[in-house]
């Protein structure tokens, strides 16, 4: 069983996708496993579906979007702070002004 | 269904009279005499640049002889490097009444606008001329884009858009999907589906110019917005556009402005040959859907998540929003809700068939939400590329 406000795209993902946005300290349960997410979760937002080490590629709709960038634990979400693109740098609104 | 006749046998879902300026300097006149013409059927298009530009004249070229458009005021300052009389040769050689007016020759702004406002009249009374025939679905050119991509997009209304593609690619329209740079990752799988593997290698070589492109301009094609709605990398905003294109074989690869000229799925190349000259390759959605357009699609089926609520001139825009909240607070924008995938409401199959169901009634007169808000955004800006090679579009060999 996983959390209805969570969905995995294909089987191959090591990520779910979130589809209603989830609250910082709730519990969930993700493949029968009870897991407190400690971010808050927002819609199209992934969190880790196993546990990923620096350098291991992130896998959605069954292709690579990325790699991780530092150890990621079930639950935790999954976005820039720890993934790198294998193509071309994303950029933000926030990483422009800490730039200056 | 039902098309307005032109000459070269494409048809109409709109009967369009534009009025264009070609250069910055001819911009107020021009628009002057569309708010004075009021009438929804008179749209602004036009370029700013005074520097002659081969692909700014072949899009505007396309533009001006769209099956939607039935004539056309050209609008010059007169010192301008356009070229307006090939412009005008173009439009008129397509058996559409053209006008032109030069302000320096007409006397300035007053005398240019009422000159104009009754050219306008006359033309509207021309477009009459044109005649309504039966039109069938496999007529129709139809164009994808997204924009304001969350991470909500490449789940339900992405993949929607993809299945209504296979319903219309099934009944010989044809579909247009683009921004090569927005595929970075997808390539080889698009090679896959190509119809030959000289087709399969051109498109390869596309997403690759685009990778290099992109890397000297210092950005990919990803927004902050995109970040903030869950979206992390190029490769994962891509994946997410790419379901757009649904099933089909892709049957060739196309620079802006080339009309395809046989139904089936086409891949636009949007990024610049050679060097980047003259910046990003498309500086806002806008630019592509003109594009699009210019390669003679009669309406544009746009995807988004975060909540864009652009329109076009020439075509109708159809909105299709992803998220279920961005829905909620945009609905008097958006025509199809997709949010309903994401909240297990409902399939993207039925979703897709909502957005084939309103395609057909959109080309038989039903105003789109943006036509209705009046939306008409047009951009044109300087590009260069050279000319397709042999392989891109084998079908046609």
């Amino acid at each position: 069983m996983t959390d209805k406000r969570f969905v995995l795209l294909n089987m191959e993902d090591n990520i779910f996708v979130c589809c209603e946005r989830v609250l910082a300290g709730v519990e969930l349960l993700l493949e029968d496993k009870l897991v407190r997410v400690n971010t808050n979760i927002d819609i199209g937002h992934k969190i880790a579906r196993k546990i990923l080490s620096p350098g291991e590629k992130i896998i959605k709709y069954g292709a690579a979007i990325g790699s991780a960038t530092d150890v990621i634990g079930v639950g935790e979400h999954v976005h820039m702070h720890n993934v790198k693109s294998d193509y071309i740098p994303s950029h933000t609104r926030q990483n422009k002004i800490e730039d200056k | 269904m039902k098309g307005y006749l032109r000459a070269d046998g494409r048809k109409g879902i709109r009967n369009i009279i534009l009025v264009t300026y070609l250069v910055e300097c001819a911009h107020h006149v021009a628009r002057v005499i569309v708010n004075q013409s009021n009438n929804e059927n008179v749209q602004l298009i036009g370029f700013p640049g005074c520097y002659p530009n081969e692909y700014s004249l072949k899009i505007m070229e396309g533009l001006c002889t769209h099956p939607n458009v039935a004539g056309v005021l050209i609008v010059s300052l007169g010192c301008e490097s356009f070229n307006r009389e090939q412009l005008a040769d173009t439009v008129k050689a397509s058996g559409r009444n053209v006008e032109t007016l030069v302000i320096q020759q007409a006397g300035g702004t007053k005398k240019t606008i009422s000159a104009g406002v009754e050219h306008v009249s006359q033309l509207l009374k021309g477009a009459k001329n044109f005649e309504l025939v039966p039109m069938d679905i496999g007529e129709l050119t139809v164009g994808t884009i997204c924009g304001g991509s969350d991470g909500t997009s490449g789940i339900g209304a992405n993949p929607a858009v993809g299945h209504c593609f296979d319903q219309l690619i099934e009944k010989k329209a044809t579909c247009i999907f683009e921004e090569t740079g927005e595929l970075i990752g997808c390539e080889q799988i698009m090679a896959d589906r190509a119809i030959t593997p000289e087709l399969g290698v051109e498109i390869m070589k596309s997403v690759e110019k685009a990778e290099q492109y992109y890397t000297v301009m210092g950005y990919g094609s990803f927004a902050p917005g995109n970040a903030e709605g869950g979206l992390t990398t190029q490769e994962e905003k891509s994946m997410g556009a790419y379901a757009k294109s649904g099933s089909s074989k892709i049957h060739g690869l196309i620079k802006p402005g080339d009309i395809p000229k046989q139904g089936g799925l086409y891949l636009m190349d949007v990024v610049p040959d050679g060097d980047p000259l003259y910046g990003f390759p498309n500086i806002a959605d806008s630019a592509e859907i003109v594009e699009m357009i210019a390669s003679g699609s009669h309406l544009i089926l746009f995807t988004t998540g975060r909540g864009s609520v652009v329109g076009s001139a020439i075509s109708p825009v159809i909105k299709i929003c992803a998220n279920p909240d961005t829905y909620r607070n945009l609905s008097e924008d958006m025509d199809i809700n997709a949010g309903k995938v994401i909240n297990g409401e409902a399939s993207v199959q039925e979703v897709g068939d909502e957005i084939y169901q309103l395609v057909q009634k959109v080309a038989q007169g039903q105003q789109s939400k943006s036509e209705e808000l009046g939306h008409q955004e047009f951009v044109l800006t300087y590009k260069k590329f050279e000319a397709i090679g042999p392989s891109c579009l084998p079908s046609t060999r």
